[in-house]
């Protein structure tokens, strides 16, 4: 009986680590883009097109990393697009958001369809688990070189914010879009900036999707883990450091249903699916009137106003 | 302070009025024409011919008695989702839960349809009894996002979204497990219904009775929204939130009233495939009608008339879209990159209402 829970609970923790690191990515681009001011929704659609992109371009070029070049980059047009469309007067960016979910999604599966049968050359994962006889310890240990990248620009991003012009910038656009122009600050600018840049991480972490995890390329990799992302900033109150936690509960959570299957319990396993949603509302409903999340809250976000 | 807003002042002159109409009809044309030109470069830098695309879009859509009827039948389910997403878009909420809603409400009603079935009850009771549950399972499930908006203070489109999610995976789980019919071996469902139990098509056609509930529906909300207090008090909140408060106007309950009609709507939408096309429930149930039902009623600019004609023409692109697969070897996301393109296209075009010279009247200078 224990050597079922250990099972599942080392199949958990590698997991956590192998499914947070595309929420991880996401989270952190939204937090950026919502730091200034405003919200993309669309990031779903960057994390289906940069899978596509990143597959496609580890296949024909046979080196992943430029895959995972490819995928900020398209992630970047994608939202730069959405920058620019939001900046116009009367647009509404929550609605531009669910368009360019679609777009993205449309482009990935209309482009995405050679890509679907051959296999690429996939992202090599470091063993830090080689200390160990075991090998559900082993299993759970093989981490992917993104993951600390997420991690380094967590706190990277977390920095910046806090510490730098930029950040103060960037901070105050979002608090307070007339402050930032009587400053001489373009308020336009830098929430184009910010968004673009927001999506180029997840693109990034689209291009996780399809090079290491589930490690393919076809049109139901991605169920709504992008707009998790975007509900799970808001539980982070829009701090890079705490996304890498929220990143890594979403993770366990998705791994849940995979973990017990690997111990032979299968019943149930559609419902478990539905656990990483089911905790993403719950945790909004649970954050949705908290002071500290209203304090912590950018005050030109349309989302909580 | 005036809780009447100036769309609603030009209400009272007639030539403003007209110029009103006029620029709600020809601005979402305009953004159309846009996307149509731009979807025409994208398939010339592909080497495809765009005037040869369109053309099978009509041919597929619309040219010939067959082809009409195939897109009336895709244009049912638009109707009513399309409805689904404009309710509650005129008090301000932006809801994407109709296709959680539609999964659910397909699924009960295949599943409480059965037990009436075995106990050999007449369809013409059953029929309607099992409408009203799916209309009822759709209206609590995204009337939750709408309480949750109100009184939690949950963003409402990641929560009905969220909702989504969580509906196709209970169906999948149930369709997979307590409700599967042992004898469906190659994709799980639930048991069929009876043949009487089907609802067939309008006679002289191949097009099923969802598209006259549709239509019905339709008509019935125009009213609601257009000549009630209810959807003029919907409305005044969708314009403005605090001032709706500060007259007394019930916020909370107009908010889940419009939300639970939404999913009613959608939840129709579900009965109605089960019923008329699939005559089960599974998976092929979460076929994006709910969220292509978003791009209708954002076309539609909420009103619940247009619906109709909107819901009809994207059914011709979906009815289309099998066609031009075939003939001009393109995948079948060519029709979803088209419609992301018009859904762009469109939010652009929002930001020139009240700005065309040609539109301005005396008064539409205080349009914000």
């Amino acid at each position: 009986m224990s050597d079922a829970v250990f099972s599942v609970l080392m199949a958990m923790i590698g997991g956590a680590i192998r499914v947070s690191t595309p929420f991880l990515f996401v989270a952190l681009g939204e937090t950026l883009t919502e730091k200034s001011g405003r919200i993309n929704l669309g990031l779903e659609g960057n994390l289906v097109l940069g899978a596509m992109v990143a597959y496609a371009t580890s296949y024909s070029t046979g080196n992943p990393w430029l895959g995972v070049l490819a995928a900020g980059a398209a992630g970047m047009v994608l939202s730069a697009g959405h920058g620019w469309i939001c900046k116009l007067p009367k647009v509404n960016d929550i609605a531009v958001g669910i368009a360019f979910m679609n777009l993205g999604t449309g482009l990935a599966f209309f482009f995405g369809k050679p890509f679907i049968q051959p296999t690429a050359p996939r992202l090599d994962a470091v063993a830090l688990g080689n200390w160990s006889a075991t090998p559900q310890v082993r299993q759970a240990l093989l981490v992917n070189p993104l993951f600390f990248v997420g991690l380094a620009l967590a706190v990277i991003l977390w920095w910046m914010l806090k510490s730098t012009r930029w950040g103060l910038t960037i901070r105050m656009t979002g608090d307070s879009a007339a402050s930032a122009r009587a400053m001489g600050v373009s308020v336009d600018r830098v929430r184009l900036l910010t968004t673009a840049s927001g999506g180029f991480l997840a693109g990034i972490g689209g291009a996780f999707l399809s090079l290491y995890y589930p490690g393919s390329w076809n049109e139901s990799l991605s169920s709504g883990q992008g707009l998790m992302a975007v509900a799970l900033v808001i539980f982070a109150r829009w701090n890079p450091l705490r996304c890498v936690w929220a990143a890594l509960l979403f993770g366990a959570t998705g791994a849940l249903g995979p973990a017990l299957q690997s111990i032979g319990i299968s019943q149930g396993y559609y419902f478990f699916n539905a656990a990483p949603y089911i905790l993403t509302l719950v945790i909004m409903i649970i954050s949705a009137r908290s002071e500290a999340a209203s304090r912590a809250a950018p005050s030109e976000l349309s989302i909580v106003k | 302070m005036s809780v009447i807003s100036p769309t609603m002042r030009r209400r009272f002159r007639p030539d403003a009025r007209i110029a009103t109409i006029a620029e709600a009809i020809l601005i979402p044309v305009g953004a159309l024409i846009v996307a149509a030109l731009v979807f025409s470069v994208f398939l010339l830098v592909l080497g495809k011919d765009p005037v040869r695309f369109f053309g099978l879009v009509w041919t597929g859509g619309a040219a010939s008695a067959f082809s009409l009827q195939n897109t009336l039948q895709r244009a049912a389910p638009l109707i009513l989702t399309g409805l689904a997403f404009a309710v509650p878009a005129r008090i301000g909420l932006t809801l994407l839960g109709a296709e959680g809603a539609l999964v659910l409400g397909g699924f009960t009603a295949a599943v409480t349809a059965i037990p009436m079935i075995q106990a050999g009850w007449s369809p013409w009771i059953g029929l309607p009894l099992v409408a009203g549950i799916a209309m009822s399972v759709g209206g609590v499930w995204v009337g939750l996002a709408g309480w949750l908006r109100h009184y939690r203070g949950v963003n409402e489109t990641i929560s009905s979204l969220l909702l989504t999610y969580i509906a196709i995976a209970i169906m999948n789980f149930l369709v997979e497990g307590v409700f599967r019919d042992p004898g469906s071996t190659n994709k799980a469902s639930t048991m069929p219904l009876s043949a009487d139990w089907r609802i067939g098509d309008i006679p002289g056609t191949s097009v099923h009775w969802g598209l006259v509930a549709g239509l019905i529906l339709a008509a019935l909300l125009w009213i609601l929204m257009e000549r009630t207090t209810f959807g003029f008090s919907a409305r005044i909140a969708g314009g403005n939130l605090r001032a709706a408060q500060a007259q007394g106007l019930p916020v909370g309950r107009l908010a889940i009233a419009s939300c639970a009609i939404a999913g009613a709507c959608a939840g129709l939408a579900g009965f109605f495939e089960v019923v008329a096309v699939h005559g089960q429930a599974n998976a092929s149930l979460a076929a994006k009608y709910g969220f292509t039902g978003i791009l209708v009623a954002f076309l539609a600019r909420q009103n619940t008339l247009a619906v109709v004609p909107v819901a009809c023409l994207f059914g011709a692109l979906a009815a289309s879209g099998g066609l031009v697969q075939r003939r001009m070897d393109m995948p079948d996301a060519t029709m979803l990159v088209l419609q992301g393109i018009i859904f762009v296209t469109l939010l652009v075009s929002e930001t020139f209402y009240g700005r065309l010279p040609f539109f301005r009247t005396s008064q539409s200078g205080d349009r914000t």
